[in-house]
């Protein structure tokens, strides 16, 4: 397509401007995370690495980190194995209502964080606590795995549409069990896709606040969590910009992966 | 007789309300050179899908050597195909794809690696084992498909026009090498194509399918010269059809009739008739014959005095045709008419 010179740069301009708007206060957490004065005076006088001393040392920011970390690979664990077993169903079997599985895999991404919330807490309160289970890391991870199975099914499914059966036939014909067919051929070339979609679903789990506020079990916090509670109080805000800044990192990192491994098909809608 | 390589009986297949597969019997000798030809749609390659177990028969049984197969997997089934698309295994190097149908059977790594190469020997691909399948062309890409199939040593190989992606040249000199190829090893090939000089040119028999059936079985020679239906005359080769008043006229006789082109000859006597088309294609130059008789004939001349500058004026001349009452052809109905 041809522009004209005018709107050609018109829109570069547009581009620009919503790239600053998104990315330029992402890099003042960044610098303020190096700011020596207490209540970020801009321009920064004074280089310090105080703060990242102070978060490193601050124990609630470390337990959270950890906690975090621990729902993500939980979620992620349960959206691999889910994610790619639904997309396998959908696309290589025919049955009664696969449009429909396929649309209520995918839902749980478009819904309102605060309903799939509100209804998980009222779910566990109502059926799986009597049982003996309370609300606790696990409940997290549930109410994170419900989002992040759509990660690893989207990435699936659009490698096994892209890749057809025919390498599976030719691995049966060559007379492999369908275990080793799962084995050698299958897994491996969905290797790359399972990593994208895995590194996606841990990247949303861990940003994640408001399914996890209602789903949390007591002393159950979160890096996202322990932030917002310690977002408004003076002392901490440093270290807060710190932790930010940590989590920016931590969430760019398996997206850009993702976005390397997955290539052009990979059909990762987040919200 | 000998126990046939393969052996199908009362072959049924429907996708749906669709009749892939409408009833098939057929034995295939071991050591043939077999060739399924028909265009697209008419079954074969589901034919094919059958035997090798990918699809189940909605009726009928497929027998290998004599044993019936029709309920076992493919894995189970000691036939292996050559795809039209070749399924290479892209994450696998050449000389691992090769070696696929060995490692899965247990077959030791020291043996498994002799065979493969003695297989890609086969296919003149010796020191291309380390390359990966998307750094080698289509021609060599096929080879490798074949020599992943050969190296089971198979009783049965199946071909699902493993030629078709090729060009031209790269086309006809696989076609001789296949032909080497299985006359060497001397298994039983089944080979599916559209394409009626292939099949022609490869096989020792060449079943035509039409619309879910075998329209006939036969040599080369027999399918060619001996057309069963108007449906197998028209399909292999370019065939003159006769039927109604003019058949009468020019024949004497009622009925269905083929001429083949070739066998005409333009001269001083003979059925009158109209140049209404001359086409120079080389070798040879085709002219279409509106006969006075009511039908329309091609007429096939090799180009062996002809001059270029003659042929245009053959438009619009009246002229005599000419052909032997031996290559007047009756053919029977369609069976699917």
């Amino acid at each position: 397509m041809t522009l004209s010179a005018w709107s050609r740069w018109s829109l570069r301009v547009v581009m620009a401007l919503g790239l600053l708007f998104i990315y330029v206060p992402l890099l003042l957490v960044l610098v303020n995370s190096f700011n020596g004065d207490r209540t970020f005076g801009w321009p920064p006088h004074d280089f310090t690495t105080r703060w990242w001393t102070a978060a490193w040392n601050n124990g609630g920011a470390r337990d959270a980190l950890w906690t975090s970390v621990k729902a993500g690979l939980g979620a992620t664990a349960i959206a691999l194995v889910l994610g790619t077993m639904v997309a396998f169903a959908v696309q290589r079997f025919k049955f009664f209502g696969r449009d429909t599985v396929s649309l209520l895999i995918v839902l749980p991404i478009a819904l309102p964080g605060i309903v799939t919330g509100i209804a998980l807490d009222s779910a566990w309160r109502s059926v799986i606590a009597p049982l003996g289970l309370g609300k606790g890391l696990f409940s997290v991870i549930v109410g994170h795995a419900t989002f992040c199975v759509v990660t690893v099914y989207n990435n699936v499914l659009a490698r096994l549409r892209r890749s057809g059966v025919s390498l599976e036939e030719a691995s049966a014909d060559l007379g492999a069990s369908p275990g080793q067919t799962f084995r050698y051929i299958t897994f491996p070339t969905l290797r790359s896709a399972l990593l994208a979609g895995g590194l996606l679903a841990f990247a949303l789990s861990f940003d994640e606040i408001i399914v996890t506020t209602f789903t949390a079990g007591p002393g159950i916090q979160t890096l996202p969590i322990w932030i917002f509670n310690n977002l408004f109080r003076p002392n901490q805000a440093p270290v807060v910009n710190v932790v930010a800044a940590v989590l920016i990192v931590l969430s760019v990192l398996p997206v850009w992966l993702a976005q390397r491994l997955a290539g052009p098909e990979a059909g990762a809608s987040r919200t | 007789m000998k126990t046939p390589a393969i052996a199908l009986s009362g072959l049924r297949k429907t996708f749906g309300a669709v009749e892939a597969v409408a009833g098939i019997d057929l034995e295939i000798a071991d050591g043939e050179f077999f060739s399924m030809l028909g265009p697209s749609g008419s079954g074969k390659t589901t034919v094919l899908r059958l035997i090798a177990g990918f699809e189940l028969p909605t009726a009928g049984t497929v027998a290998l050597s004599g044993r019936d197969v029709t309920r076992l997997a493919p894995f189970e089934r000691d036939v292996n195909t050559v795809f039209q698309d070749y399924a290479l295994f892209p994450h696998l190097s050449v000389i691992e794809n090769v070696e696929y149908g060995l490692k899965v059977r247990r077959v030791g790594r020291r043996e498994r690696r002799q065979r493969g190469e003695e297989a890609l020997e086969t296919v003149r691909l010796k020191g291309f084992g380390s390359r990966k399948p998307s750094a080698m062309s289509g021609g060599q890409r096929q080879r490798v498909a074949l020599a992943r199939a050969l190296v089971n040593r198979p009783r049965v190989l199946l071909l699902d026009e493993p030629l078709g992606a090729l060009d031209l040249k790269l086309r006809e000199q696989m076609q001789v090498e296949l032909k080497q190829i299985q006359r060497d090893v001397g298994i039983t090939f089944v080979f599916v194509t559209h394409d009626q000089d292939e099949a022609l040119t490869m096989s020792d028999r060449v079943a035509v399918f039409d619309a879910g059936r075998i329209a006939q079985v036969g040599t080369p020679e027999q399918v060619y010269e001996r057309p069963a239906t108007p449906f197998v005359a028209g399909f292999v080769g370019t065939s003159n059809l006769l039927t109604g008043d003019a058949a009468q006229t020019l024949t004497g006789r009622r009925g269905a009739f083929s001429v083949r082109p070739e066998k005409i000859t333009i001269g001083d006597e003979g059925a009158p008739g109209t140049v209404a088309e001359v086409i120079y294609a080389g070798p040879v130059t085709r002219f279409v014959v509106d006969l006075d008789a009511g039908a329309r004939m091609v007429v096939v001349e090799q180009n062996r005095r002809t001059g270029t500058a003659a042929l245009g004026e053959m438009r619009g001349r009246r002229v005599r045709l000419t052909w032997h009452q031996e290559h007047v052809i009756e053919i029977g109905a369609d069976r699917a008419a």
